[in-house]
């Protein structure tokens, strides 16, 4: 096992840059997710790692020694990918074993791995069939398995659940935290999912074309988003983004949405956003979670709105309301109770101490 | 058929489901009627050499019911199949084209993996390439293979001409641009991440090649290898120029010049030696009929 | 790559050097291991396809002794000969008939396989694909039997029916029939078969969206299965126009090119001129002038299948 770092890594094809400058320590036994949308990154940034792309610039250690020039075999990772890339013609143990056998293991060594392994993952009772005859959640496993029987010191997944129905995705994403709970291995995982981001990851790094946005803990990347398009991306549904600006009123600091709507800001965030230019134009960050019906009795820094709701959809343990301010679409979450009726007028709290304010310009978070 | 149906038109919903399936079952008949015709045009050659196989000389002479044997007999199977001459030829044959599928599967499979994934300069060229040396015919090569080799044979000394061993040479050219292009299109068709996963595992392009591709693409190669076979086993015009003296013949020049002795047709024999030459081809056909016409389909549907 | 790195200082500093050495190793190795891979096929292509085929032009340009330049003189020669256009005309029609009966044959033979229960189709499709199987000298001689001037097999048949006696190979257009004949029946399935995979491959949908819209049998074949098939078709056409027109095995078994030369094709009066005559340049001369027509259908072609290869 070991520690992985990118030192300015650069990818390049022709003329399009794929991933420009990655810097990225990664310490032993961390979960590391990648996460971001298609084309940001992160899946070439996982095969530099494995040595399945050249690097055009920077340098990749693993173990704190440069790899960039070593081949693949040699860089001692293993790596799950999204159609698990089973070897259709050998049975799962052949499957999990193939890379030991090339490297010439004793017989009773390479049984003992698989057999760990597959007790580990429970597909002992797999361990004769070829992958043709395996469900999906299954060759997940033995992609897993094959991963885990050479022990390296680095995992790396590539979106290994994209092909899971949402119902095995979700046990999937619990049976691999239970086998880094107990292999402890190095892990890099790639994803676009950002539920899978968040259940699964020590530290979530959020990329967006080929740059690192913020990398954090799933709670840091989830209350202290740094941008914009983290604030966005982190999130379901996701964060509604309300054009506003400050405004002074009576030596108390105001946020004003429209020209009927304008609240009061908590006395730590006036203080926070005090020295913003009042010109300047700003974007409200409020999660749906704390847009809620309204109660009679209030903490304080929630304030109370009327609107008319758009649209509603009842979830079950909730209700999802939509409704339009000035144009702007936004979401918030009420108790399925609250009477939230397509097109009624409703009366809803904003928590304003969960607000997050962003510079329209930059995307920057304030 | 359905034209009929359409023409009535429907005057209420009942009729029509009747018609609909009265069509069916008239598009059906129509289609029985017509595919045992065709399949007798079809086989009419071949049922007819086994009829003619079965009959003595006498017998054919007597000019009676060609499609009828009277008096069956083996004799012609047991006149060629003890004759030196004839299994020589069939001796002949048989080491060509399996010499000839070996050398095939030799160059191709190894070239075809370069092709499919190595990406390198020149191999979209060469790959095209590939496909149009495939479309080369051996009525076009034949005059100038023909004096390239007397010319060769003159230079060195090897005797070239006249001696079975030059068509190991010669067939690959008509074996192994096929047999090179279904093979890209079989490897093209092994996703992506099986040689990363088995570059991750530690193995070499060599380990990749023999131990992931060659099992995963089997139906390819098979298929492959029919059509090397088939195609060896067949050719006609290049062992009729570059052969000469009887030791040296394969099957089909054999048979037709050998067989046919001036004026005097010996039909009985004549069948015999066709059949027991198609034999091969039709028994590898009749056991691997899947592999035989994927290989067939895949010049144009793969690639 | 390597001038990049260096600006980074401390660290590339020392792993500069090996690096690129490396880095080349591993350059050269890949291109290397293609290179060997390839190269048996690149040998085989160039010593004997490409160097004959520029080679039978240089001969083309020889007196039948080999010893003399006469450049065009044996073109010229040929221009002037009556049989070598017989041999062009012969050839047109032979190879265009013939694509065209197996081409239709073809198609209606897969749409009646195509038509019945699944379950039966590998049988019929199995007894269809022997005349392709065969090989095409020994077939041959069945049909040689089949035509015997005297024992002919077709002739008995017919006379019961008062038709005949046909003189299948001693009449020059009964020739010409014939030939065309044996080829239809040794090429149609090859259409079948390909036809066939072509029709398994429209999805029923298609069919169903068609039916739903109102089209009936004949335009679902004429705005589904044809446009869908096109490519397919295309390719087969011009494929089996290739190998049609460079046919040899079924004119030199049955006629020899006779009656008087009338059914004789480039291939078989190429080899009648240059191996029996032993007039090679003469032969080689014939021979190339099948290249301009072999190498439309091949541009034809290349382009489809570079085409089929992008839509998939």
């Amino acid at each position: 096992m070991a520690d992985v770092a990118l030192r300015k890594v650069v990818k390049r094809y022709d003329d399009v840059e794929a991933v420009r400058g990655i810097d990225l320590d990664i310490s032993d036994h961390e979960f590391i997710v990648l996460v971001g949308p298609s084309g940001c990154g992160k899946s070439t940034t996982l095969r530099m790692i494995a040595g399945l792309e050249d690097i055009t610039d920077g340098d990749i250690m693993i173990g704190g020694d440069v790899v960039n020039d070593v081949p693949p075999k040699d860089r001692d990772i293993a790596m799950v990918f999204q159609n698990y890339a089973l070897y259709p013609h050998m049975t799962v143990a052949e499957n999990m074993s193939f890379g030991l056998r090339l490297k010439h293991y004793p017989k009773a060594e390479i049984k003992a791995r698989v057999t760990e392994a597959a007790r580990l993952l429970d597909i002992t009772d797999l361990i004769d069939r070829k992958p043709k005859q395996l469900s999906g959640g299954q060759r997940q496993r033995v992609a897993m398995g094959r991963a885990i029987v050479r022990n390296p010191k680095v995992f790396l997944f590539d979106e290994p659940l994209s092909n899971l129905d949402a119902k095995l995705r979700v046990q999937m994403r619990i049976e691999i935290k239970k086998v880094h709970q107990k292999v402890r291995t190095t892990t890099v995982y790639v994803t676009h999912d950002q539920v899978e981001a968040m259940t699964l990851a020590d530290r979530v790094v959020v990329m967006n074309k080929g740059r690192i946005e913020q990398i954090g803990t799933p709670n840091e990347l989830y209350h202290k988003p740094a941008t914009r398009f983290v604030a966005g991306f982190i999130g379901s549904p996701a964060m509604n983004f309300i054009p506003c600006r400050l405004e002074d009123a009576g030596g108390k600091l105001n946020i004003r949405l429209t020209d009927r709507i304008s609240f009061p800001l908590p006395p730590a965030r006036a203080a926070r956003y005090n020295v913003l230019p009042r010109t300047e134009k700003l974007l409200l960050g409020i999660r749906p979670e704390h847009l809620t019906e309204s109660h009679a009795h209030l903490e304080p820094g929630v304030e109370t709105f009327d609107t008319v709701l758009d649209v509603t959809e009842p979830m079950g343990m909730e209700t999802l309301v939509y409704f339009g301010l000035e144009g702007t679409p936004v979401c918030g979450r009420v108790d399925p109770n609250a009477g939230a009726k397509d097109g009624a007028p409703m009366r809803l709290a904003v928590d304003l101490n969960n607000m997050h304010l962003l510079n329209e310009a930059t995307g920057a978070v304030l | 058929m359905s034209m009929l149906a359409i023409d009535k038109g429907g005057p209420s919903r009942k009729v029509k489901y009747g018609s609909m399936s009265r069509d069916r079952t008239w598009a059906l008949r129509w289609s029985y009627f017509f595919l045992v015709l065709f399949a007798a045009f079809s086989l009419i050659p071949p049922i007819y050499m086994l009829i003619t196989s079965l009959k003595s000389s006498a017998e054919i002479s007597a000019a009676t019911n060609p499609w009828w044997v009277f008096h069956p007999t083996l004799s012609n199977y047991f006149e060629l199949l003890t004759s030196n001459q004839f299994l020589r030829f069939f001796w002949n044959s048989a080491i060509v084209s399996i010499v000839v599928v070996i050398v095939t599967m030799l160059i191709s499979i190894p070239a075809a993996f370069a092709l499919a994934r190595m990406k390198f300069w020149g191999s979209a060229t060469l790959a095209t390439g590939v496909f149009l040396t495939y479309l080369i015919p051996d009525s076009l090569l034949f005059i100038p293979l023909f004096k390239m080799l007397a010319v060769i044979q003159d230079f060195t000394g090897i005797a070239l001409l006249n001696r079975w061993y030059v068509l190991l040479l010669i067939y690959p050219t008509l074996t192994v641009p096929f047999c090179t292009w279904i093979m890209i299109g079989y490897f093209a068709s092994i996703p992506k991440e099986l040689d990363e996963a088995a570059i991750i595992d530690g193995a070499s392009w060599l380990q990749t090649l023999m131990r992931i591709f060659i099992p995963v693409a089997l139906p390819g190669l098979i298929a492959a290898t029919i059509f090397a076979f088939t195609v060896s086993w067949a050719q006609f015009l290049y062992p009729l120029v570059f052969t000469t003296s009887v030791d040296q013949f394969v099957l089909p020049v054999g048979i037709t010049t050998t067989l046919i002795k001036g004026d005097v047709f010996n039909w009985g024999q004549i069948m015999t030696g066709a059949l027991l030459g198609a034999a091969p081809p039709l028994i590898i056909y009749a056991f691997l009929m899947d592999y035989y016409i994927a290989g067939l389909t895949a010049g144009a549907t793969k690639g | 790559m390597a001038d990049a790195v260096v600006e980074q200082g401390r660290l590339a500093r020392a792993a500069s050097p090996r690096k690129r050495a490396s880095l080349h190793n591993k350059l050269g190795r890949k291109s290397t291991v293609a290179f060997f891979l390839t190269l048996p096929l690149i040998l085989l292509i160039a010593a004997l396809v490409l160097y004959p085929a520029l080679y039978s032009v240089h001969l083309a340009t020889l007196n039948k002794s080999m010893q003399k330049f006469v450049g065009f003189g044996n073109f010229t020669f040929l221009f002037k000969r009556e049989t070598f256009w017989m041999v062009v005309k012969q050839s047109c029609l032979f190879a265009i008939t013939a694509v065209i009966f197996k081409a239709l044959i073809g198609f209606i033979v897969a749409h009646f396989v195509h038509n019945i229960p699944a379950k039966g189709q590998r049988k019929w499709r199995g007894m269809l694909l022997v005349p392709w199987v065969i090989p095409p000298a020994m077939s041959t001689l069945a049909w040689l039997w089949l035509f015997d001037p005297s024992y002919s097999a077709f002739n008995y048949t017919l006379s019961f029916f008062g038709i005949g006696p046909i003189p299948w190979l001693g009449d020059a257009s009964w020739a010409r029939f014939s030939v065309i004949l044996v080829n239809v029946w040794y090429g149609a399935p090859f259409f079948m078969i390909m036809y066939l995979a072509a029709l398994k491959s429209v999805p029923d949908q298609l069919y169903e969206a068609a039916a739903i819209d109102g089209a009936n049998w004949w335009q679902r074949i004429w705005f589904i299965t044809l446009p869908m098939m096109r490519n397919i078709i295309a390719i087969t056409t011009l494929f089996s126009l290739i190998v049609t027109f460079a046919n040899f095995d079924i004119v030199r078994i049955l006629t020899s090119g006779g009656p008087l030369d009338s059914t004789h094709l480039f291939a078989t009066w190429a080899f009648q001129v240059g191996i029996q005559s032993s007039d090679i340049p003469l032969g080689a001369c014939v021979s190339l002038f099948m290249v301009p027509i072999l190498a439309v259908a091949a541009i034809f072609i290349l382009r489809d299948v570079s085409k089929r290869g992008n839509e998939s």
